[in-house]
Parts: structure tokens; sequence; C-alpha cells
């Protein structure tokens, strides 16, 4: 087998230290999806450096958001009761993803760290872009049936798997990573990046640089938010697409609103263009769907793909409605 | 020998080596380590088509615990064999992407693994074609489609029909490939031993597969032993010896010591066989009322360059419904494909998806109740044969089915019902599957101490085989289940057909009564006294079955769903499941509710999201993995119930059993595809019913 180290930290400055004495080392959270990608070939890291010992927590900000270890396990989080009140989309989300057993061991850093399903980014006997820059990238031509409708590039039309990370883009979550140079921020959107002609690089961490902390501001409105995850089969599946959305909606007309999709991109995809369009409009459907159309117009299917378009309208249109009638 | 007056078939024995599985005492292929124990690490071709042209072996063998890299260049010289798939490591062509080209041998399985990541293989690679196409000109028609039917068949001038009949349909259906998923991947231990072979293997035969394995080392059968006590799951996919046991088998040879080989899950995709996807034209002509006029079901299908394997999908038509003029055709076109194998009800699972669905449309274009429709085609004797049913009970069940489930006052009007943002539909379709016997043979022994051991090289593959049979034997001998103990999955006891054609229960049941019979009659000759050494009586069924009188012999059943689709999405899910069957003899209630859940299971699995996708750049199917290849899992499965009617069949067997293990999976595509139909008004004739197919 394939010889390598494995350390385990307790505080992320001896992590960031251990991960730049290592040889390609890799940070190991819940491993259930670095460890696939280790036996597939696809990563082959010299040194793991395994930061689940890394105490942290779910805490309130003084302004009423959470701060969020980057420890914590996927299903923690779903059932913590301030993000299930505060954020329940957050929940939504997580709980949406994987299985119990997967949601009891991932950790909230993996699951905003983990790489995309594209087929043949996980099949070391074919090119990918990502896996291997410049070999190429045969999902264009070949199976892209849920792939990127929006962002992509010659390069790449992978999507971001996650299903956590799209409410997060949608709260406007901070990511705060411990790096070689000392701690800084991340916002997301921002931490994920579109594939360029880089599509080896699915964000804007560097070599080293630790998720320690998630920290979702305070948006009282989305105490009533939604996330809908449209997916091939009722559970244990990734999306095909999903929407993240709340809305404040005060004598029939919006006033504020957070929008992203997930599966619809190299990153989760915060829907600006829908939100311009929203804000300051009459909370009906026809607007709704002016506001998915704006955003549509940027996406550029493919042709096994272009479903997602109507699929998109149809469930952002969907989404936004319920809220509205759930006040 | 006292007369219990206990009956034991019929009633619902529990599993007799649950025990053993749940408790993990049951041991499976993979579970055997012999001593000297070395493993092997298939390495595959990473082109479809070609040549290998050179083999760099140094890295590997230079790799920590690497006993040896074995390849066309190296490795022992086997009997020629019909088979061309088990020819492994026999040629440097290269025929399927995924074949297996080499074969590294080391000390663990990591070593192995590693070590086989490294062998250097040049190809000189050729244009491959694994474009699977009605027009496709390479098609061709098949000598006979599987297992021995003819291609073709015909009666009457369907052509002719179909011109003058007032009410038409015509369609083209279709359905992906797909692969069996037992839960249990393949494995082989393979063990020699003088000049004698050992295999451990996940077999759903161990007669056949000694009988296929010895010849190509050059042995008689009796130097083969196969030892397959406990199998999880088959589908059909371990009927066939698949290369990875005679590359299990090779390796240990040449090696010197035991080897053991697990397929690997993506392995699976490529080694173990799949169903072959289908293009199916159906045509339909019928009198206004519906009663049909002419039937044609045109299938078109592929096989691998290395076997031919002609799915028999168009015969189901030859005898479902009556109609003066049919026709049934098979066509099929060799590709640079994985070779394709049997899988749960092979031929009927997606020929019935088009007829069924056909069968629909028809309902509707006539403005006839789909149950109704059916019934007006009942036919009063085998309409391709002309033999007479030993027994039918179509109609019965699609009555009961239709009180069950509810089906009175339906509105056909399709997208007319909607609760919140679901649109919900039924549909009906009917099931069937042939009952086949094929000669085996038993033995039973009787001990002083009253009990009793009765011994088939029959396979339980998680279908309640030994359970079936204790409760067969039980009877029998007139003895409690108790007392009866059944040795299954080893090629050393009678020779047993395989467990395939869901006539397992029915052929090896039959050997087990006559060697019954012969016991109780021996017994009866020494006045009921049983030795110390106890008593044996033996039973080989060739006569009995070869001689058995002719008649068209399939079990029946009528399937109904309920299905949401989400008006937004597209989303469909199943509901509700309803299936009733007329099977003969239920032998065991409970076993045979899980044979008939899990088919229906698997049906629902097949209608809403099986598909193998072939990479055509590359030339493999490109999911092969079950995060990509999905499988229903259980919250897709809300509400299946089975049923089933008494059913006296004289023509059988002894027990007057007709095989259960694939009927649920016939039909039940359609069921759900003709609900999607009624759901929203759109006609899915391509599986899978995935929401793109829908979202508007």
């Amino acid at each position: 087998m394939r010889p390598f180290a494995y350390e385990r930290v307790s505080t992320a400055r001896s992590a960031v230290a251990a991960a730049g004495e290592g040889t390609d080392a890799m940070y190991l959270g819940g491993g259930t999806n670095l460890v696939d990608l280790m036996r597939l070939g696809v990563v082959a890291p010299g040194t793991l450096v395994d930061v689940t010992r890394i105490a942290g927590g779910v805490e309130e900000t003084p302004g009423g958001g959470l701060l969020i270890g980057a420890e914590v396990r996927n299903g923690d989080l779903a059932a913590h009761p301030l993000v299930r009140s505060r954020y329940p989309m957050l929940a939504e989300a997580v709980l949406s993803g994987a299985s119990g057993q997967i949601r009891n061991m991932a950790t909230v850093g993996g699951n905003l760290l983990q790489r995309t399903r594209c087929s043949y980014f996980q099949d070391v006997t074919k090119p990918c872009n990502k896996r291997d820059p410049g070999s190429g990238c045969p999902a264009r031509a070949g199976d892209h049936r849920n792939l990127a409708i929006f962002g992509h590039s010659e390069s790449c039309v992978a999507t971001h798997p996650s299903d956590m990370a799209v409410a997060l883009a949608a709260l406007d979550a901070v990511v705060h990573v411990e790096g070689a140079d000392g701690p800084r921020s991340v916002p997301m959107p921002g931490l994920h990046r579109l594939p360029g002609d880089r599509p080896d690089r699915d964000t804007v961490l560097g070599p080293g640089d630790l998720v320690t902390a998630v920290e979702v501001p305070p948006l009282p409105f989305a105490a009533r938010s939604r996330y809908r995850k449209v997916r091939d089969r009722a559970s244990f599946s990734f999306a095909v697409v999903s929407v993240a959305a709340a809305l404040e909606v005060s004598g029939g007309v919006v006033r504020d609103c957070r929008i992203a999709l997930g599966a619809v991109a190299h990153v989760p995809w915060r829907a600006e263009a829908a939100e311009a369009a929203l804000r300051g409009a009459p909370a009906t459907e026809e607007r709704f769907g002016l506001a998915a159309d704006a955003e549509l117009a940027r996406a550029r299917p493919l042709p096994l793909n272009r479903f997602k378009v109507p699929l998109v309208r149809n469930v952002m249109i969907r989404v936004l409605a319920d809220l509205v009638e759930v006040r | 020998m006292t007369t219990t007056g206990i009956r034991s078939v019929g009633g619902a024995l529990d599993r007799v080596d649950a025990l053993e599985k749940v408790t993990g005492r049951a041991r499976y292929a993979y579970e055997n380590s012999p001593r000297e124990l070395v493993y092997a690490f298939p390495v595959q071709a990473t082109v479809a088509k070609g040549e290998i042209v050179h083999v760099g072996v140094d890295a590997v063998l230079k790799q920590p615990g690497v006993i040896a890299a074995i390849w066309h260049g190296n490795a022992p010289r086997l009997a020629p064999s019909d088979d061309d798939e088990l020819a492994v490591l026999q040629s440097r062509r290269v025929a399927y992407r995924g074949q297996y080209i080499a074969v590294v041998v080391a000390e663990t399985p990591e070593d192995a693994r590693e070590a086989a990541g490294m062998l250097r293989v040049e190809y000189a690679a050729e244009d491959h074609d694994v474009d699977m196409r009605p027009d496709h000109p390479r098609m061709y028609r098949p000598d006979h489609v599987n297992p021995n039917f003819q291609s073709d068949t015909q009666r009457g001038d369907p052509d002719a029909a179909l011109t003058t009949a007032p009410v038409v349909v015509d369609h083209t259906y279709s359905t992906p490939a797909e692969h069996n998923n037992p839960m249990e991947p393949h494995a082989t231990v393979a063990l020699w031993d003088g000049d004698g072979l050992t295999l451990f293997d996940s077999t759903q035969g161990a007669s056949a597969l000694r009988s296929v394995i010895a010849p190509l080392f050059g042995m008689p059968p009796a130097q083969v032993r196969v030892i397959a006590p406990y199998i999880g799951g088959g589908f059909g996919s371990k009927i066939e010896v698949h290369p990875h046991v005679v590359l299990a088998a090779l390796a240990a040879k040449q090696v010197g010591r035991p080897v053991k080989l697990a397929v690997t899950r993506q392995q699976m995709f490529a080694i173990t066989g799949y169903r072959t996807p289908t293009v199916q034209r159906v045509r339909l002509g019928a009198e206004t009322d519906g009663r049909l006029i002419a039937v044609t079901h045109d299938a078109f299908e592929q096989t691998s360059i290395l076997v031919e394997f002609a799915e028999p999908t168009a015969i189901v038509t030859r005898m479902m419904y009556a109609a003066p003029h049919r026709r049934t055709t098979h066509r099929l076109v060799r590709l640079n494909v994985p070779t394709p194998t049997w899988m749960r009800a092979p031929g009927e699972a997606p020929g019935m998806f088009a007829l069924e669905s056909a069968m629909d449309e028809l309902a509707i274009a006539c403005g006839v109740d789909p149950v109704e429709l059916r019934v007006r085609n009942e036919p009063a004797k085998d309409p391709d044969t002309g033999l007479p049913f030993s027994s039918r009970n179509l109609v019965a069940c699609l009555r009961e089915g239709a009180r069950r489930f509810g089906w009175a006052g339906r509105d056909p009007e399709p997208g007319a019902r909607r609760v919140g943002r679901t649109l919900l539909g039924t549909g009906v379709a009917a099931s069937t599957y042939p009952t086949y016997r094929a000669p085996s043979s038993a033995r039973v022994r009787a001990e002083p101490d009253g009990r009793f051991t009765v011994s088939i090289a029959a396979a339980d593959i998680g279908t309640g085989a030994r359970t079936v049979l204790t409760q067969i034997a039980a009877d029998a001998l007139d003895a409690p289940a108790g007392l009866v103990h059944v040795e299954v999955g080893d090629s050393a006891l009678p020779w047993a057909v395989l467990a395939g054609g869901s006539m397992g229960t029915g052929s090896w049941g039959t050997a087990v009564v006559r060697a019954c019979e012969a016991l109780v009659a021996e017994l009866g000759r020494r006045g009921g006294d049983v030795p110390p050494g106890g008593v044996e009586a033996a039973a080989d069924t060739s006569q009995e079955v070869r001689g058995q009188a002719e008649f068209a012999r399939h079990a029946f059943g009528a399937q109904f769903a309920e299905v949401g689709v989400d008006a937004d999405t597209g989303e469909t899910r199943v509901h509700r499941l309803l299936g009733v069957f007329a099977a003969g003899r239920i032998i065991n209630p409970k076993t045979a509710r899980s044979q008939f859940v899990g088919g229906m299971t698997m049906g629902l699995s097949m209608a809403l999201m099986e598909e193998s996708v072939m990479d055509r750049e590359f030339g493999d199917y490109l999911n092969h993995d079950f995060a990509q290849y999905h499988v229903a899992a259980h919250a897709d499965v809300r509400d299946i119930e089975a049923f089933w009617l008494e059913e006296e069949d004289p023509h059988l067997n002894p027990m007057g059993s007709k095989g259960i293990g694939e009927i649920g999976t016939v039909g039940t595509a359609a069921a759900v595809a003709n609900a999607v139909h009624h759901a929203t008004g759109v006609r899915i004739r391509d599986l899978p019913i995935r929401l793109d197919k829908l979202v508007r």
C-alpha cells in the first residue's frame, strides 16, 4: 500500500505547523470524501493532519449570529437548536445531504472543501483538468448531465457538490482561516472560485490554509428560509439543482432576500441578479419568475443539462412562493 | 417412522440459516483464508479496442510483497473454450475497456493493488464502436435468443393486418444498460492441491461452475470442487463464469499458492455482466373495442465482441395476448462493450416495459380501461405454440389487484389529479415469467436418531432455497422440519441445476421429493428400522423432467402503481405498489413475500433510476459506483404490497410450485410509466423516468 504519515493535532496553530512540515500534507476531517479519493488514487497525500480533535462548537456571536467550529459534525450542526431556529435553510441543506452515517462523520470544514463528483475527476484512467491540469476535459463532449450551467470554462464544467455551502453562500457566511501568516477571514461567496483555466484550484485557499470556523452573520429574516434540493432519488444522492432562499416581505413587497443555487456551478452560486430584481418588487409568482429569468440570462447550459434552466426557474419560483405563503 | 401430520409446505418457516447469517458465522467466498494465502489484483484495459504491444512489469516486481505479475506473455495456457470471455490472459487483443489484461499477486491485498497500478501497458489502440442503435449496419439476426428460443416468429400477416386495423399504436421504447449489483461483490479463493482445484466462489451454480472451469485447465470436472454455501445476492450476475474466477485459478496455479481475488464494485461494471440496452418497436393493431388483431415486437440490443448474449426481449409478446397476426424479432450488434449477461427477468423485464406500455397506450386510444383491455385479449391457449396453458390466472390477478388497489372508478383523464404541487396518477401492468424445470439430483440420509440430511448442489443466493427445501423434504419424509438438515452450495454434493430462470425450487424440489420418496420406500422395506450407519437414498430427475408433458407453463401477475410527480421539478416518487401473483403453490409465504417485494423494488428501481451510462469517447460504463449508479434507497420504497392467489396446477412438479424469483421485476416499470402518464399526460418511453424527461 501507499504509506502516508498521520498526525493528530489539537489546535489550529499546531495543525498549520504540522502541515508545513509534512510532505504533501492534507487536513483530514471526517474523511468521508478525502479517504474515498485516496482509495481511488485521485489524491495521494504524504501526510494527513487529523484536525477533528481541535476544540470547537456552535457559539452565538454578539450580534445574534453563529460561529460554527470547522470540526463540528454535519449531523450536530443540523440538529443544533439555534441553527434550526435562526437559519432553517442551513439545517435543511445539511440534512438533505448524504446519509445519517456520513453526516455523523463529516465536518463543516470538510463539507466546504469537498471535491466535485464529476465522473471524470474520480476516474484516474481518464483525463481531467481538475485532477491533472492540462490533460483535458472529456465531460464537455461526454456526460455532463449533472454539471454546470453557470460560470464554466473550456477547461472545466464541474459543479461543487455541497448542499451546506449553498446555504452558507446565501447567508453571507464568513470563513475563518488559519494560515502560515496567521488568521484571516474569507467571505462567502468568495471562498470557492470559478474554474477559468485553473480548475485544479477549487477555492482561494493556499497550501497549508486551514478552515477553523464559519461565521454566519445575523439575518433575522432568515428565520423563515428554505433549502429545496431536487434529486434523482429520494435520499442519498447529490443535488441535480438546489435553491437556498430567505425572503423578507412586508406590505406585499420584497424588502430583502437571499438566494443561492447548488449543483449549477463550480461554486455555490449566489443568485445576485435574481436578488437585485426582487428587492423592492411585489412578492408575486410573476416577479419571482422574472427574477429567475434575470439570473438564468447568465446560464450557458450544455446539450445534456439544458433541463436545468427550466428546473432552476421552477424551483426558484416555488421556494419563494412557499416562503411568502408561510408568513 | 412416526406420522407427524405436520405440513411444512405453506408455512412461514423462518430462514433456517438466519442465525448463521446474522451472527456472522455464515462464511462467504472472500472469508475463506487457506494457509499460505496470497492476494491477486487485476489490471484492466484502458482502451476499448486494440492490441497490447508492451507490458512493463519491472516496476511492479520491485514493489514490496509482490510475488508475480501475470499477463498474456507469461500466463499459463488454457484449453480452448467456446466462451472467449474465459480465455483470460491468452491473447494480446483487447475486446472492451475494463477487460482483465493482467494480474498482480502479492502478500497482501494492499500490496497487490498498489503494484497493479504500476504495471505499464502500451496499446495499439483502434477506433472502438460502442454505439448501440437500431440502424447500426452490423445489426444481425442471432441464430437463437437465450436460452434457446427462435430469434424471430411470425403467425398470419401482421403487416397487412396493421394497415387495415381500426386502431393502431406504433411506438418505440428503450431501456438503458442496467447492472446487477448484488450486495456481495464477486470473489474467488482458488486453491490447487496436487492436480485438484478447490474454488471458494460466490456463484449461483456450483455444479455448473465446476463443469466450465475444469476443461479450461484440462481436467475432468471431478478434479474441481466448488464451495459456495452462502451467496450475498446474484440477480443473474453469478450464473455465468466470469473472468475473475479463471484469473484466480490461473494465478494460483502460476504462483503455487492459494489466491484470493475480490472483484471491486467498480470492476463489476466491466467484468460481471449487465442487462443490454434495448430499443423496441411495438405495434398493436386492434378493433375499436381493444381486441387485438395484430401485434409485432422488434427488439434491438447489443452484445460484446467475445460472446453472443442474445437477450430474449420480445419473447413475452409471443404468449401474453391473443391476436391472429403476430411477429417478434431480435437483432443484435456486437460492439466493443463489456459482455452482457443474465439480469433478473432477462428479456421479460425490458420486454414487458415496452409491451405493457403499449397496451396502456392502446387502452387510451380505444377508450377502454387498461384492466379490461387485458381481460379482452386473454388467449385460450398459448398463441405462439398452440399448447394449452398448464394454468393461467392473469385475469384473476388483474381483478384481485384492482379490488385491493381500489382501481374501480378510476378517471382515465391524464393530468387531472393534483394535491398541492404533486400530480397524482395510477397505472397497471401485467407480469409474467415462464415456469422452467431442469434436471437435478439429490441424496437424503436417515439417521438412527430420527434426523435427516438432504444433500444437493443447489444455491441459496439469499432467496431462502435452504429453507423451502427443508420444508419440501420434511413433507416428503412426513417429518417435522426441525429434524431435516439441508446441505447446499458445494459441487461435491449431488449435482443440480444453477439458481437461475426462477427454476431452483421447482427443479431442486423435484429431486429432493424423489430422493425422499426413495428413502421412505427403503425405510418401509426395512420396517422403519434405521441401522447405526444410517440409510441413504438418491434420485436423479433427468428422465422425469425430459419426459414431462407439453404445456405452456408460466406464472402471471398484475402490478398497480400510484405515483406522485412534482409539478415543478418532475421528480417522480412511487407512493404505492401493489402486486397480485398467481404462481402455483407458495411454499413459504415469508420467503415468497420477500421475493415478490424484492422483485418489485428492483422494478421500481429500473423504472425510476437505474441506468449505466456508456461513455462514447472511452467506451466504458462511466457511472461505475453506487454514488453514481443509483439503485432505489429506502426513502424511494414507501409502500409495496404483494399478494398471491391460490393456484392449483398439477402439471408442474410434485410441489405444484412456479418460480417466483423474477416475476416481481416484470411489468413494474410499465405500471410506473403508465401511472406517470396518468399523472402528467407525458408518456415516457425511454427508461429511466428521470426528472429531466418531465420538467417543463
